[in-house]
């Protein structure tokens, strides 16, 4: 990076913190500061739930997913639109009608004060690490490429993002994320063509396309009924549509979004916006990795993409057999870059037969590649465990740095954070009301004024997010990043969404069965997580459907025991 | 509490007007990428 990547860095991110405080200035209510001021649009709505879930994880590692395993991820948001139409339906209005501040709120309403502490404390556990690996994420990639100070990284961006979401609130939140996500926008297309044209010549969109389907990358659908598979069209449905539903429905980061919509019409349209081009998004950032993937066919890529794990290796003792491994790897793929050039004429010269022969030996070259790439991997394992197996997080930066232009490398790297600051910013006053409405005023202190409570929402935003800092700067996580944040949500998600479906639907059902039900139900997967080895968006479906099943027979008990649960909802 | 709004009910959509068609038209586009995907996916298997 130079003085140019830094001035727009600095720029875009500073500047929309700073305009979003400016802005939001006169935040005085708590309805105004939790809710915003009930004049958002739907695009507005639309954006910022957008943004809330699309984390600087969502792009970094994305195309990493894909390169490394083609288009298959996409299938986990294939529950998604319908799950999208589900809250539109049924949940929007009842939050709305009922003008709660929480989703955690409505618990109380509906069932009983323990029930609403449960789910709250639930949001608060999950949501409350999952913002620490939200910080964390992008800081340990950007930090290691560009060579900054790990904990400085944190704290820094941490501490920006604490600035505005404490002094604006809720509308600071869908005002910066509008912003934030026209700059993330306008980076990854930016990336995406200049990706296009590095291409080699003649090679074009659909001859990329073509070579990416004969390495099996674009295998999007997967029919597939093994369950241990953990992309297919099953899972993403069923699984996802309960992740989905969960998240959209029960999390307050996003009930807190389009809850600021200024009437039911502009909250359900945000919604909808995001039930049509979620997919597309998704399916855009994957191919920009199938690209990748093709692009260094021909470019020979580093044998590990994060480099600095690589070097520190090679250079301390035993590093030779690395150097051996690196060079075999080379080797391996000069001869494949060579085929496929051979491809490409033939495929120029129209001589099917010479391609098919050229193609055939590319593909035993970059089985070699690969198998050497592998063998990197457990190479360096071996010799530092403390190094994270996978290299998939660094192949997008690694591109960017090494083939952007100046100044794109900055608008690039200012989309990571702009993505790193939405969706840890909505967290922060997810959890931050949360804590405010559904403990403090609930539990600790009932009937003060507006600005008490707005002066404690805003201690409790901050003190969030020196959690998530604290938790970021003690994180070592070895997966890859963005399945480690869909893991403990898919852990955690079913059973609240379970304690929800039950207020919506089992309308017969009191707080003191779906309390215990939900207890049972996240103990059980947990129990069932470190038991059995299958698709982790089953845990959405598992925990839901074991809170439904066991608060209908608590109930049935309660009931022959002449204990009736909570009165019945208003 | 909210009162609810009668253009709440509307979705100042042109082409859907109730909020069943909009349901509906995303369903729709859903099952016209989950084709194309399929598509994508059989062209090149």
């Amino acid at each position: 990076m130079n003085a140019l990547d830094y001035g727009v860095l600095i720029c875009l991110l500073a500047g929309i913190a700073l305009y979003g405080i400016w802005q939001t200035r006169e935040r005085r209510s708590l309805a105004g500061y939790l809710k915003g001021v009930g004049q958002t649009h739907w695009l507005t709505i639309g954006l910022s739930v957008m943004a809330t879930q699309a984390s600087a994880i969502t792009f970094l590692s994305t195309p990493g997913q894909g390169y490394e395993s083609g288009l298959g991820f996409v299938q986990n948001y294939f529950g998604a639109p319908f799950a999208l139409i589900v809250v539109s339906a049924a949940f929007l209005p009842l939050y709305r009608k009922l003008g709660v501040y929480t989703a955690y709120e409505y618990l109380g309403r509906r069932f009983d004060s323990k029930t609403r502490l449960l789910g709250a404390g639930l949001f608060l556990l999950q949501r409350g690490l999952g913002a620490g690996i939200t910080i964390y994420a992008p800081a340990i990639v950007l930090s290691t490429v560009l060579g900054w100070r790990l904990d400085l990284t944190i704290v820094c961006s941490g501490l920006l993002v604490i600035a505005y979401t404490v002094s604006g609130g809720s509308d600071a939140v869908n005002l910066t994320q509008k912003y934030q996500i026209g700059v993330i926008f306008a980076g990854m297309i930016a990336a995406f063509f200049v990706l296009l044209a590095r291409l080699p010549d003649g090679l074009g969109f659909g001859g990329a396309l073509a070579l990416a389907g004969r390495f099996h990358k674009l295998e999007a659908v997967d029919f597939s009924l093994d369950v241990n598979r953990r992309y297919t069209l099953w899972t993403g449905l069923l699984g996802g549509f309960f992740l989905a539903l969960s998240y959209f429905g029960t999390d307050q980061s996003q009930v807190q979004r389009y809850l600021s919509g200024s009437s039911l019409r502009e909250s359900r349209l945000g919604l909808m916006f995001n039930a049509v081009f979620k997919i597309p998004m998704q399916f855009f950032i994957l191919l920009m990795g199938v690209l990748l993937f093709v692009f260094y066919q021909f470019e020979r890529p580093p044998v590990f993409f994060n480099q600095v794990a690589w070097s520190r290796q090679t250079a301390a003792p035993g590093g030779e057999r690395l150097k051996a491994i690196e060079a075999g790897f080379g080797s391996a793929h000069d001869e494949e870059a060579g085929r496929l050039r051979e491809w490409l004429d033939a495929r120029r010269a129209g001589d099917r037969t010479a391609e098919a022969a050229a193609l055939d030996q590319a593909q035993s070259a970059q089985k070699r590649s690969e198998e050497a790439r592998s063998g990197a991997r457990t190479a360096l394992r071996a010799a530092d465990p403390k190094t994270a197996a996978g290299d998939a997080d660094y192949v997008f930066i690694a591109f960017i740095l090494g083939f952007l232009p100046h100044g794109l490398i900055g608008l690039l790297i200012a989309a990571f954070f702009a993505a790193a600051f939405s969706s840890k910013a909505a967290e922060l006053n997810a959890l931050g009301s949360t804590t405010t409405v559904d403990i403090y005023r609930h539990i600790v202190r009932r009937g003060d004024g507006d600005a008490h409570y707005v002066a404690a929402s805003r201690v409790f935003t901050a003190l969030w997010g020196a959690v998530a800092i604290a938790f970021a700067l003690f994180a070592n996580l070895t997966e890859n990043l963005i399945q480690a944040v869909n893991i403990v949500g898919s852990l955690f998600y079913g059973g609240v969404l379970g304690i929800f479906l039950v207020a919506f639907f089992l309308r017969w059902i009191g707080g003191t069965a779906v309390f215990w039900a939900a207890i049972a139900a996240q103990l059980l997967v947990i129990v069932l997580y470190r038991a059995l080895d299958i698709s982790y968006l089953w845990y959405n479906l598992i925990g839901c459907a074991a809170c439904v099943f066991l608060s209908v027979m608590i109930e049935g008990v309660l009931a022959l025991g002449g204990k009736t649960g909570s009165p019945p909802p208003q | 509490m909210e009162t609810p709004r009668s253009e709440d009910r509307e979705t100042g959509l042109p082409a859907l007007r109730s909020w069943k068609a909009v349901y509906a038209a995303v369903t729709v586009v859903f099952l016209v990428w989950l084709g194309l995907l399929a598509a994508l996916t059989r062209l090149n298997s």
